[in-house]
């Protein structure tokens, strides 16, 4: 998933501060761009305010955006899902109009009725998104947010550094000799637990808990075979060498083969997951409309393509895919997957109350 | 300031009684509200959490319960905080074995060399912690400097594991919190002067002797707070663990926060914070206890 984990850890400290002062009860202040306006007021008059993660929003798109329509935009960043989740949690479920959040996520804000309904008359350019991208998991039919770009995990290797290429999710738990203390995997869930789950022959979404205590113990024998668990740095570590193979989300080992050619991308065997990234109005939003044409805006073609040659991601963009430069596809293999193949894949849920389970192992693992 | 002087002030004073307090509250204000927006009301915060229910989506439900601290017992977090303890001693022992000359050496050199000196020392502190931490990555890579040093002068041949361990951790952490052990200790050893050892060699201990029975122990105020102020960030850190330990050693902060941001839990988040600070209260009790005692030996001696 996008640029979250390549952020600067020490937000987090920031951030726990941020929640626990504002959870005392304060108003927040940065709801609804601070105005009085009622949905009646006219487009031009509108101010949004939006959260989304650093990086992950085409430059000028905005500034673009607001020369066309005349509302007022002000972009704030978040470094993580529980980040922005835990923002409108302790602005009382407001603060924002629009939030970029992970379709897992997507269904906190729904459960906790946060997030608003779209209206799918306000926004015409839904038509360009792939039928696929209606029938993901975790919100049928785009009832309460809209994709903004959609991918996979798998293996992110160096051919010249790996004897056989490897096709299966089992290689962190039974490696080739050359691969033991070279691999990395990533250390948050849910895809912490991914390949156990899958090689076991488990659901992405498990709330079991006899399957996530066998995935445990079974990612805790993987440990020993490896460098270490990395969220971060896995394709410059995959670029420069110290790393042989990773677990890695398609966009970024994209940006492993920006810098090594030698990098390849596979999704074992198995499966994977499907995760989407989504943009989702708020109910508290006094600017719907403007955030309705925010979205529409976005979903335009030329600013599919924007995003998806900004951060290497696919979108489920039907004709910024088709008008997607070929060489870039080329390079980066992963960008030309089909939406069919991706749908094969499960689409990641939230784990409701299981997450306590979920977050257990990560300790046992991490702490064995 | 002379006893005398003090003393007079506070006859003044009594003479006033609550005539002063606008001035009072001028000067104790910012200091006192500092404290209680900062410190007082985020600990209540933290401890107030703990007892009630987790909300499912992060936040509390304000239903009493003792569960948390069950769960903090469990031996699985028992033996992370256990582990962090030990390298969070590990560190500030090695903290002290490096500060402690290197502050002496500061303190016994001519006064207009201290500032720059001490300055050399802090200067670390200007540059972003969490790219000093990155820069150990680098160093302690397989192909790093380290590594690279030892092949090449040929005391290794295969490149040793530095990063991802508990030695890079301990590393990290005594790299990022020396400078707080040097400046107290500076601070006793320059406050202590240098006549206490001249009198000690006079009346014929040699430098070891001074250094143990007299040096020593009369800076140890130094080498308590210098000891505090690396041992208690080191046990609740975890960005250091997070970049140096790569997931595969981790401390108690660590734990923490993935209550926080990952499971959604904040009362079992403060439940745990709760308990490091237990932990950390009984060893600064300790602390005092210790250096009480100290002091009224040395003043007995």
């Amino acid at each position: 998933m996008a640029h979250r984990r390549r952020s600067v850890r020490a937000l987090a400290v920031l951030a726990v501060i941020a929640l626990v002062m504002t959870a005392c009860g304060e108003d927040d202040t940065g709801g609804g761009g601070g105005s009085d306006e009622g949905p009646s007021v006219p487009l031009e008059d509108q101010t949004l305010t939006i959260s989304n993660w650093d990086a992950y929003t085409p430059e000028g798109l905005i500034e673009s955006f607001e020369e066309e329509t005349g509302v007022d935009v002000t972009l704030t960043l978040h470094t993580t899902n529980e980040d922005i989740v835990g923002k409108i949690q302790a602005a009382g479920g407001g603060g924002f109009d629009l939030v970029f959040v992970s379709g897992n996520y997507l269904q906190t804000l729904v459960d906790q009725g946060w997030a608003a309904e779209i209206d799918h008359d306000q926004i015409p350019n839904l038509a360009n998104l792939y039928p696929e991208a209606n029938e993901l998991g975790y919100d049928p039919g785009n009832t309460h947010s809209v994709p903004y770009t959609w991918g996979t995990t798998g293996l992110c290797y160096r051919t010249d550094l790996v004897e056989t290429s490897p096709t299966s999710w089992t290689v962190f738990h039974d490696p080739p000799t050359d691969l033991a203390g070279t691999m990395t995997m990533l250390g948050t869930n849910p895809w912490l637990l991914e390949p156990a789950l899958l090689s076991l022959g488990y659901s992405m979404n498990t709330t079991d808990a006899a399957e996530i205590e066998a995935a445990t113990q079974w990612t805790i024998e993987a440990k020993a075979n490896l460098k270490a668990f990395d969220d971060t740095t896995f394709y410059s570590e995959l670029a420069a060498g110290n790393t042989s193979l990773a677990q890695a989300w398609d966009g970024w080992c994209n940006y492993g083969i920006a810098e090594n050619p030698d990098i390849e991308f596979v999704v074992p065997d198995e499966g994977s997951d499907l995760w989407t990234d989504t943009m989702v109005i708020l109910e508290s939003s006094e600017n719907k409309e403007a955030a309705h044409a925010f979205i529409d805006y976005v979903l335009r073609p030329e600013n599919g393509v924007a995003v998806a040659e900004l951060v290497y991601y696919k979108v489920p963009n039907e004709p910024a895919m088709e008008q997607l430069d070929p060489a870039l596809i080329e390079q980066f293999p992963n960008l030309g997957m089909s939406p069919s193949e991706l749908l094969t894949y499960e689409s990641l849920q939230d784990p409701g109350e299981a997450i306590t389970l979920w977050t257990d192992a990560a300790a046992q693992i991490k702490a064995s | 300031m002379t006893g005398t002087t003090r003393g007079r002030r506070r006859t003044r004073g009594a003479a006033d009684p609550g005539g002063r307090w606008l001035p009072r509250l001028l000067f104790l204000g910012p200091g006192v509200a500092w404290w209680v927006l900062l410190f007082a009301i985020p600990v209540a915060l933290i401890l107030l959490y703990s007892l009630f229910t987790r909300g499912p989506f992060g936040g509390v439900e304000y239903r009493f319960t003792l569960r948390n601290f069950e769960r903090a017992l469990d031996p699985l977090f028992v033996r992370v905080l256990w582990g962090s303890l030990q390298t969070a001693f590990i560190a500030t022992a090695a903290a002290l074995l490096i500060g402690y000359p290197a502050a002496y050496f500061i303190a016994t050199r001519p006064a207009r060399w201290r500032l720059p000196l001490l300055v050399l020392i802090i200067l670390p502190f200007w540059t972003n912690l969490l790219i000093r931490t990155y820069a150990w990555i680098v160093l302690l890579n397989r192909e790093g400097l380290v590594n690279r040093t030892l092949t090449g002068v040929g005391l290794i041949d295969e490149p040793l594991t530095l990063l991802n361990t508990r030695l890079a951790i301990v590393i990290g952490l005594l790299y990022l919190y020396l400078p707080l052990m040097v400046l107290p200790l500076f601070a006793a050893i320059e406050r202590l002067g240098r006549s206490p050892r001249e009198a000690a060699e006079d009346l014929g201990a040699g430098p070891v002797r001074s250094f143990v029975r007299v040096t020593f122990p009369l800076t140890l105020p130094g080498v308590m707070a210098g000891c505090i102020f690396v041992f208690v960030p080191s046990l609740g850190n975890f960005i250091v663990p997070d970049l140096l330990g790569g997931g595969k050693a981790i401390m108690v902060g660590n734990l923490i926060q993935a209550q926080f941001f990952q499971a959604r839990d904040w009362p079992f988040g403060a439940a745990l914070s709760i308990s490091v600070l237990a932990v950390t209260m009984v060893l600064l009790l300790v602390q005092a206890r210790v250096l009480t005692r100290e002091r009224r030996l040395a003043a007995r001696g």
